[in-house]
C-alpha cells in the first residue's frame, strides 16, 4: 500500500511506477487501521476530510490555503500522518501531485481553495486528464446557501473541470464527506487512471458530522474491465506468430499497468521490433536490440519506418494520437492493427482495431504469453530475418543524432546527452514541453520505468519544476533532474521557493536558448523565419533577463552558468554533488538548434524529415 | 448520417445532465432531441436522446458516454422493435368559421383539444416524429400560432426491461 511505499527504502520497491493492485474496491482493514479513527466519532467535516485522506492512505498534500479551505486546513496542522507541502502557484501544487504520483504510482494530492485557487488547479488537472495521472484535488468552495449567488471568490469548478476531470464531485452536506473522498481515489486509481475533483462547501467543512468510512466503494455505473478475453488475445497471438513484419507500439499504459516485467518477456518472446512512445520511455530499456526508439512527430526512423512498412502493429496503452500517427489515414497502412488498452473507449477512436482487447495490460500480456508460446510450440517462431535485415539497414543509414552549431554556441543536444550519461539510468528526468523535451526523449537513455516523467498529452509548459518537486518528495532517494526550457522555467520558476524551504534538492538543467524554441522552429520551418515574438532575451548576449544564475540565488538554491561545451560534464558533475540544496545550471546554448527528425504535422509519416530536406528513399528498401 | 435512439439509464444526481449533454458537444456529436425522467426506481432517470451519426461515430459516443461514472447502462432502440413518442401542444387559429374543420383535423389525428378559446384552439397529440409532422402539415392552413414539443421518449417492445439488471447494479450499491 501507499504508506508502506513510502517508508521502504528505494531499493527495495519491486518497480516504481506500479500502482496499487487493482482490483476489487474494497478498502482493506489496514486503510481503516491506519485511520485511527474510531467509527461513530463525531467530528467536523474538516475532520473528517483530514481523517479520510489518511484512511485513504495519503501521506503528502501539495496545497496552499484560502479562505473557503480554511476549516480544512486548521485540523491538517495537527494531523502526523498527512504533510502539507505550501506552494507558490496552485497549478504547482496540481503538477506536483502529478510528479509525486509518477514516483510513487500511487494518487497524487492537491488542496486549494475556491475560485482562483481552484481555477489555477485546471491547467494541472488537465495535464493529469491527458497523461492519466492518477491525482484527486480538494477544493474548498463557497458555503452552501452562497453557492450561485457569485459570491466571493466564487467558481464552478465542478462546472470547468466537468471535461477534464475523470469525474468530480461537488459536497455540501459533511456526512457526504467520507464516502465522497474514498470514491474520488477508487476513481483516480482505477482503471485507466485520471484525476478526480472534490469540491467541498465550506459551511460543509465546519457542519458537524459522525464520521463513518465505508467498508466498500461502490459505484452503479463504473466497472472497468481489467480481465482480457480469451479468444481476442488468442488471435492476437495468432497474428503475432504469423506476422512477418511485426511491431510492438507501446504507449504510457504499459507504465500505468505496471507491465514493464511482462513486456519484456512479451518482446523476447515474440522477436517484434519495439517502439515506445513519448509516455512509454523506459518501459522497456533503450538497450534492448529490438528496440526501435520513440515514434512519431519527433521520432527515429527507424521506428516511424517500422510502423509505416509492419504488416502487423500490436498497440499496447497506446491511443494512436496525432503526433504518433501523423496524417492517421496512411498511418501503417499495411498493418492489421491488435489494440489492448483498459479503456474501451481508445479502441477504434482514431484507428480501426482489426482486434480489439479491452483489459488490464498486465493481465493482458500474461495471457498473451503462454498463447504465443503454444502458438510458437506447434508452428515453430516465425521467421524475421528479412524484417531485421530491414529495420537493421535504417537503424545504420538513419542513427539519431546531430550537427555542430555553428554560432559558437553549446549544441543543446550534447548538453543533455552528457546529462544523461553522467546522472544515469537510476536518476528521474522530469521535462518540460518544446524542444528540450523532445531532445530529452530522443538522446537520454532510458532503461527503467518511472526514469522519465513528462507532459505528453497537453504539452504544458511550466510542468516540469513543479512535477519534479513531487517526485523528488515521492521519491527522495533518487536524483531528480528536471529538464527544462528557459520559456517553460519562466512559467513556474517560483516554485524554486518550495523547493528550498522544504529541503526538496532538485537540480534544473535549463536548455536556455533564450527563444520559446519549438515556436521558433515551426517560424524557421514554415513561416520564412519571421520570428514573431519568440525571442526571450535570456541567453549568451542578451539583457539577460531575468539572470538564471542570479535568480536562482535569490531563490536559495546553487545557482550554475555553462556557456562551453568542454565544461558541461564538470559542470553537470558539480551539481551532482551538491544535494543539500536545489541546484538550478543555466546552459546556454544555440538558438538555431531543431528537432530532427520531424514530420510535419498533417503529413503522411512516410514524409519524415531526417534532417532539414533530407527524406529517406524508401523505394530502395521496397 | 442516420438517425438513432440511444436510452441512457443514469444515476439520479444534480449536475447529470449536464455532464451527459456535455459530452456530445465537447466531442461534437449532434444532438437531435433529448428527454430526461424518473424511471420505475427513483434512483434511476433516463435519458432518451436522439442523435444523428454515422455508424462508427455512434461506437465512440456510446463508449463514451459509457465512461461517464454516473452513466449506467445504455441501449440503442432500434425504430422497428421500439415504440417512440413525442408529444406536441400546438395552438391553431380557430373562429367559429374554422372550427370544425381545425377539430375535424384533431379527430383525424386522434388528438386532444386541451384550450378553447374564440380565435384560437390549443391541442395535445402524441406521436411519432413523423405522425406529429403530419398533423402540423394538416393544421397549417388555419393559421399555427404556437408549437412546444417534447423530445422523443422511447421504450422497447415485448416484455424484457433494460432497467432490470441496472437495478440490481444500484441495488447492490445502495
Amino acid at each position: 500500500m501507499a504508506q508502506d511505499q513510502q517508508t521502504a527504502p528505494a531499493a527495495n520497491r519491486p518497480q516504481a511506477t506500479a500502482p496499487p493492485t487493482p482490483g476489487p474496491a474494497r478498502v482493506t482493514p489496514a486503510d481503516v487501521a491506519r485511520s485511527a479513527v474510531t467509527h461513530g466519532e463525531t467530528m467536523t467535516g474538516a475532520q473528517a476530510i483530514v481523517r479520510s485522506l489518511e484512511a485513504v492512505g495519503t501521506t503528502v498534500v501539495f496545497g496552499i490555503p484560502g479562505g473557503a479551505i480554511l476549516p480544512t486546513y486548521d485540523p491538517l496542522m495537527d494531523s502526523t500522518r498527512l504533510r502539507h507541502i505550501l506552494m507558490r502557484h496552485e497549478q504547482g501544487a496540481g503538477h506536483a501531485a502529478e510528479g509525486y504520483a509518477y514516483t510513487t504510482g500511487d494518487v497524487g494530492v492537491c488542496m486549494a481553495t475556491s475560485g482562483p485557487g481552484a481555477t489555477n488547479l485546471v491547467t494541472a488537472l488537465a495535464d493529469a486528464n491527458m497523461d492519466s495521472v492518477p491525482v484527486v484535488a480538494i477544493t474548498g468552495q463557497v458555503g452552501a446557501p452562497l453557492i450561485g449567488t457569485d459570491a466571493f471568490q466564487e467558481a464552478d469548478i465542478v462546472g470547468i473541470t466537468l471535461p477534464v476531470t475523470k469525474h468530480n464531485f461537488l459536497v455540501t452536506d459533511a456526512q457526504d464527506i467520507p464516502r465522497t473522498i474514498a470514491q474520488a481515489f477508487h476513481i483516480a486509481r482505477t482503471g485507466r487512471p485520471g484525476p478526480v475533483l472534490v469540491d467541498i462547501a465550506k459551511s460543509a467543512q465546519q457542519g458537524s458530522m459522525t464520521f463513518s468510512w465505508p467498508q466498500q466503494v461502490e459505484l452503479p455505473g463504473y466497472h472497468p474491465v481489467t480481465k482480457p478475453h480469451a479468444k481476442q488475445v488468442r488471435e492476437a497471438a495468432r497474428l503475432l506468430a504469423t506476422a512477418r513484419r511485426p511491431v510492438l507500439y507501446v504507449g504510457g499504459g504499459a507504465v500505468r499497468a505496471g507491465a514493464a516485467a511482462e513486456l519484456r518477456r512479451l518482446v523476447d518472446e515474440s522477436g517484434a521490433a519495439v517502439v515506445t512512445t513519448l509516455m512509454a520511455r523506459g518501459v522497456l530499456p533503450d538497450d534492448h536490440p529490438q528496440h526501435l526508439g520513440m515514434p512519431g512527430m519527433h521520432g527515429t526512423v527507424p521506428a516511424v519506418a517500422a510502423l509505416q512498412k509492419a504488416d502487423l502493429v500490436v498497440a499496447l496503452g497506446t491511443r494512436f494520437d496525432d503526433r504518433v500517427t501523423g496524417k492517421i489515414s496512411s498511418f501503417a497502412p499495411h498493418a492489421t492493427v491488435v489494440h489492448a488498452d483498459i479503456d474501451p473507449a481508445e479502441i477504434g477512436k482514431n484507428r480501426r482495431a482489426d482486434v480489439p482487447i479491452v483489459g488490464d495490460l498486465k493481465e493482458v500480456i500474461a495471457d498473451l504469453l503462454p498463447e504465443l508460446a503454444r502458438e510458437h510450440a506447434q508452428h515453430g517462431k516465425p521467421d524475421l530475418a528479412a524484417w531485421w535485415r530491414q529495420i537493421d539497414d535504417w537503424r545504420e543509414t538513419f542513427p539519431l543524432g546531430y550537427s555542430p552549431t555553428e554560432d559558437g554556441h553549446m549544441a543543446p543536444q550534447l548538453v543533455i546527452q552528457r546529462l544523461g550519461e553522467i546522472a544515469g539510468p537510476e536518476a528521474v528526468y522530469v521535462a518540460g514541453v518544446g524542444q528540450h523535451q523532445m531532445w530529452a526523449a530522443q538522446f537520454i537513455r532510458y532503461q527503467r520505468p518511472g526514469q522519465w516523467i513528462n507532459s505528453g498529452g497537453l504539452g504544458t509548459m511550466g510542468f516540469a519544476v513543479p512535477a519534479a518537486l513531487g517526485a523528488k518528495v515521492g521519491d527522495p532517494d533518487r536524483v531528480v533532474w528536471a529538464i527544462d526550457g528557459d520559456g517553460c522555467f519562466q512559467m513556474t520558476n517560483q516554485e524554486l521557493a518550495t523547493c528550498t524551504i522544504n529541503d526538496i534538492p532538485i537540480k534544473v538543467a535549463i536548455i536556455n536558448n533564450s527563444s520559446l524554441g519549438m515556436v521558433r522552429q515551426w517560424q524557421t520551418l514554415f513561416y520564412e523565419a519571421r520570428y514573431s515574438n519568440t525571442d526571450l532575451h535570456t541567453g549568451h548576449g542578451t539583457a539577460r533577463v531575468p539572470d538564471f544564475v542570479k535568480l536562482a540565488e535569490a531563490y536559495g538554491c546553487v545557482g550554475l552558468r555553462c556557456e562551453k561545451e568542454d565544461e558541461v560534464d564538470d559542470t553537470i558533475r558539480r551539481a551532482m554533488e551538491i544535494d543539500d540544496q536545489p541546484v538550478v545550471v543555466d546552459f546556454t546554448v544555440s538558438r538555431d538548434a531543431m528537432v530532427w527528425p520531424m514530420v510535419p504535422a498533417g503529413v503522411s509519416n512516410d514524409e519524415i524529415q531526417y534532417a532539414r530536406g533530407i527524406s529517406p528513399a524508401w523505394d530502395r528498401e521496397e | 448520417m442516420s438517425r438513432h435512439t440511444l436510452s441512457v439509464l443514469v444515476e439520479n444526481k444534480p449536475g447529470v445532465l449536464t455532464r451527459v449533454a456535455g459530452l456530445f458537444a465537447r466531442r461534437a456529436f449532434n444532438i437531435h432531441s433529448l428527454a430526461v425522467g424518473p424511471t420505475e426506481h427513483e434512483e434511476i432517470s433516463r435519458i432518451t436522446v436522439v442523435v444523428d451519426v454515422e455508424a462508427l461515430p455512434l461506437e465512440q459516443v456510446t463508449k463514451q458516454l459509457n465512461k461517464l461514472i454516473n452513466v449506467i447502462k445504455i441501449v440503442e432502440l432500434e425504430p422497428e422493435s421500439s415504440v417512440q413518442r413525442e408529444l406536441l401542444l400546438v395552438k391553431v387559429r380557430a373562429d367559429s368559421a374554422t372550427r370544425s374543420h381545425v377539430l375535424e383535423v384533431v379527430e383525424l389525428f386522434r388528438a386532444h383539444v386541451v384550450d378553447v378559446v374564440p380565435e384560437a384552439v390549443t391541442i395535445e397529440a402524441t406521436g411519432s416524429p413523423a405522425k406529429l409532422d403530419a398533423l402540423l402539415a394538416a393544421l397549417e392552413p388555419y393559421g399555427i400560432r404556437e408549437i412546444v414539443q417534447s423530445g422523443t421518449v422511447a421504450i422497447g417492445r415485448g416484455s424484457r426491461s433494460i432497467t432490470d439488471r441496472a437495478l440490481e447494479r444500484v441495488a447492490r450499491s445502495a
